[in-house]
């Protein structure tokens, strides 16, 4: 605990998500807006950090558990119309069997085959959402009735508590022993068996805490955003962007994927009036950050400052 | 006659599918690259084949060579300036690679889709036909195109099987699929092999792209479509295994023929991904993949 307290990016984090509180008072509603998307990418990005950085499961697909979690609230909202936490709690429980549904394989393959298995994931949800258009409006996609709050400030708080909350959980997760055993077996799961650790049941846990909160930040969103469709929540280019934000902020940092995304995202807002060229230019910065700075931002900060105390 | 109808087409998409998943899975054997640009080169191919074939008005022959030279500069890009930096990056730790290449050729693909779909809008484009005329086979009306292509994919493919069988190079390309490390030691450039594994992959992602455009018709929003059914065809068949991926391009396109002729065109992927789960499930390494 005491080593926890001394981490440099815990102060960091908490001055960061201080600041972060007080933006309400002096941005517009716009720029609310926009980072109050941000913030529920960097709930995916997490999640998705944690199932690759520590369980070190390659998962293309991490809009399918987003997904999940997003239809089954606006389905259940639009049909029946139970209290919104009720159909975000059933979000989150519709994307934890999908957790465990690719868990499964995941058990038995290694490295790209369970790439595939994930990518063939998304695009089987997403030809089914088609498919099925009475219930899940196909591709124009639905409209949700209900939604968190018409205010700006009320959405970017309920966004902000909900990150900071999985932050603290997800992160000390990965800081805990749960984490180093995950880390273990990520690497050399023979290994990690051989000390006696349970992988199996390790990893079946890392799978359900991802998609635990994928499906929760999904459905929040689709609350937030008032229509749920295939290109917001479920699209590959979605979870691509995803991927993206995790890499480009540093694996195995968890906190990490926040500054990922933020960063992903406010660049797309800046980069607008460029028109369609935008996403190149996302594409390539990310693209050079991989390729000279491969650890990513924060991966890159910790170690200039490791290298310091030595 | 509808059975006929979908032994024809599905003979050809089938072709067609399985000349580009080929060079996929080369890559794959040889160099361990899973090249997740693989669309995007097959998207420049055909968009500057049609470009230069319809709008440049220089013919449809010299459009379409051009077209699969163009393919051909956009695999060497995708080797030169993103794969092999990572591969001899000393940041990167070695059993990182592999989700580094996976990443980095995903955003080079995306650069590419978005840089084409900016230049040449995102409209559906269909080349001419390389031949025109309509021939009926029992009954059919079958577009000479339609065989003409299925004829290409095979000599295409019948060439790289003498060029890997028959020559020294590709003799090279086969042992460093087996072991690289035995190769080094006889005294060739593994360098030079890799070289030359893209080269042949630029070719036939470069020809199969222009075919398609002049068959289907190929829009920049399709890039990741591309890029997955090569990727699923080749997990089919089994990882770096030319002769499954063959198999496994046969079976997807069949199986994607009859259900759009006789099911609902709106299906048409679901059956092949199905398919696809349950192998992977039943047994990962795929139909005929060593492991």
């Amino acid at each position: 605990m005491t080593n926890l307290l001394r981490s440099p990016v815990l102060w960091a984090a908490l001055l960061l998500a201080a600041v972060a509180a007080t933006l309400p008072w002096w941005l517009s509603g716009y720029v609310l807006g926009v980072l109050t998307v941000a913030y529920y990418f960097g709930v995916f990005s997490m999640a998705w950090d944690l199932l690759f950085g520590f369980a070190g499961e390659v998962n293309f697909g991490p809009t399918f558990l987003i997904g999940l979690g997003a239809y089954t609230a606006a389905i259940l909202d639009a049909k029946w119309g139970p209290p919104i936490p009720v159909c975000i709690i059933a979000g989150g429980l519709v994307a934890l069997i999908g957790g465990l549904l690719l868990a499964l394989p995941a058990l038995r393959l290694r490295g790209p085959y369970f790439g595939l298995v994930t990518l063939v994931a998304v695009l089987l949800l997403q030809n089914c959402i088609v498919i099925f258009a009475g219930v899940t409006g196909g591709e124009i996609g639905m409209t949700v009735p209900d939604v968190l709050s018409v205010r700006a400030e009320d959405n970017y708080w309920y966004a902000l508590g909900f990150l900071i909350v999985c932050a603290i959980i997800l992160f000390g997760l990965s800081r805990s022993a749960i984490g180093l055993i995950l880390q273990a077996s990520g690497q050399d799961a023979i290994g990690a068996q051989a000390l006696g650790f349970n992988v199996t049941k390790h990893k079946l846990a890392a799978f359900c805490i991802s998609a635990v909160f994928s499906g929760v930040a999904g459905a929040m969103l689709i609350f937030y955003q008032g229509t749920a469709s295939v290109s917001t929540v479920v699209d590959l280019g979605v979870g691509v962007q995803i991927i993206i934000a995790a890499v480009l902020g540093g694996r195995r940092t968890i906190l990490g994927a926040v500054l990922g995304s933020v960063f992903l995202i406010v660049a797309g807002e800046f980069l607008r009036p460029l028109g369609q060229i935008n996403t190149f230019v996302v594409a390539a910065v990310a693209l050079a950050v991989i390729l000279f700075f491969p650890d990513g931002l924060l991966g890159n900060l910790l170690r200039v400052t490791a290298r310091e105390r030595e | 006659m509808v059975w006929l109808q979908i032994l024809i087409d599905g003979f050809a998409i089938s072709s067609l599918y399985a000349l580009g998943a080929i060079g996929f899975t080369l890559i794959f054997g040889v160099s361990g690259v899973l090249n997740l640009a693989h669309g995007g080169v097959m998207l420049v191919a055909a968009l500057m084949g049609w470009m230069l074939a319809g709008e440049a008005r220089i013919g449809t022959y010299l459009g379409t060579l051009l077209g699969v030279l163009s393919g051909l500069a956009c695999a060497y890009v995708t080797y030169l300036m993103v794969v092999r930096p990572i591969q001899r990056s000393a940041a990167i730790p070695r059993e990182e690679k592999e989700i580094f290449v996976l990443t980095g050729t995903l955003l080079w693909g995306i650069m590419i889709q978005q840089g084409m779909a900016y230049l040449f809008t995102d409209n559906p484009v269909t080349m001419r036909p390389l031949i025109a005329g309509v021939i009926s086979i029992a009954g059919v009306r079958t577009p000479l195109n339609e065989i003409m292509i299925a004829v290409i994919c095979w000599v295409v493919i019948g060439m790289l099987w003498l060029f890997v069988n028959r020559t020294r190079a590709g003799k090279a390309l086969l042992a460093a699929s087996i072991n690289p490390r035995g190769l080094t030691l006889l005294g060739f450039e593994l360098s030079r092999v890799y070289l030359l594994a893209w080269t042949i992959y630029g070719v036939l992602a470069g020809v199969a792209g222009v075919l398609l455009a002049s068959f289907l018709g190929v829009s920049s929003n399709n890039t990741g479509q591309l890029t997955a059914s090569a990727f699923s065809i080749v997990v089919l068949g089994g990882l770096g295994s030319v002769s499954g991926s063959l198999m496994a391009a046969y079976v997807v396109g069949y199986l994607e023929t009859i259900t759009a002729y006789l099911i609902a065109p709106t299906l048409r992927p679901l059956p092949a991904l199905l398919l696809l789960v349950l192998v992977v499930y039943v047994r990962p390494q795929g139909l005929l993949g060593r492991r």
